[in-house]
């Protein structure tokens, strides 16, 4: 018998990605880990901000272009109107499993006690302000203070 | 298999040390189940908790997922972590007499 691994205790995801599926992976696993009772935080950086500003997180879309996961031509991926349909077609598939659309996911993830923070770095290179994210965000942080807040998690990047 | 004394029974649990068989669930059982896991005191919005998925259970065969039973017990998420810090999912279920929670949501 080998010995019982120590359980995560906490965990910090990076979400780097501003796609629909770039994005829902690390709200998935932040609010698994809630409902597991670890501890978690998320830190937004590079497009994945675009989850957490109010005037595009319920327009993220699917990528058809440049993602070999879609199984489709470049080509025919670039049609305008593809990505439009792809995006209507997950977000049915994960209506259908329960899962949130983005806003209303965030705010879930927050009032379960996850703290959300934006990229200090990435805000700057985009110009952006307090104002242009959703209440749920606790702070734009350096990288410096997000390993200060991740001490002793695991960080999962997405 | 694991087993847990109750009431003067030995009660069967499965793999993940939730009660085995629902028959052998009581509300006494709960309160039992909530006292080991620090929950002192069951409270009528603990019962909303635990009735609902229990109901659920009943008819799907799975508890409900947490948008679910925010949406429909009338507990919303902040109180639904409040009431059962170690995790709503898994610990409600297990207060509950349910097998763990098999969605991911």
């Amino acid at each position: 018998m080998t010995q019982a691994a120590e359980p995560i205790q906490k965990v910090s995801i990076i979400v780097s990605h501003g796609s629909l599926e770039g994005v829902y992976p690390g709200l998935i696993m932040a609010n698994g880990a809630r409902m597991e009772g670890i501890e978690a935080s998320l830190f937004f950086t590079f497009f994945g901000l675009d989850a957490i500003i109010k005037k595009r997180m319920n327009s993220l879309k699917v990528a058809t272009v440049g993602n070999p996961g879609m199984h489709m031509p470049t080509l025919l991926g670039a049609i305008p109107g593809m990505s439009a349909f792809a995006t209507s077609m997950m977000k049915k598939e994960i209506e259908k499993l329960d899962i949130p659309p983005i806003g209303e996911f965030i705010t879930m993830i927050h009032d379960a006690g996850c703290e959300i923070y934006a990229c200090k770095a990435t805000v700057d290179m985009f110009h952006l302000m307090k104002d242009d994210f959703c209440e749920e965000v606790d702070g734009i942080i350096s990288v410096g203070q997000f390993y200060e807040k991740a001490a002793g998690a695991q960080i999962i990047f997405t | 298999m694991a087993t847990m004394n109750f009431a003067g029974k030995t009660l069967e649990l499965d793999a993940d040390g939730n009660l085995a068989n629902r028959v052998d669930w009581s509300e006494d059982l709960a309160r039992e189940l909530a006292a080991q896991d620090g929950i002192a005191e069951l409270t009528p919005q603990h019962w909303a908790v635990i009735n609902f998925m229990r109901t659920v259970f009943e008819k799907d065969g799975d508890a409900p997922s947490i948008r679910r039973l925010t949406k429909e017990s009338g507990v919303d998420t902040k109180t639904l972590y409040a009431l059962f810090p170690k995790g709503p999912a898994k610990r409600a279920a297990k207060i509950a007499g349910l097998p763990k929670p098999k969605g991911c949501i």
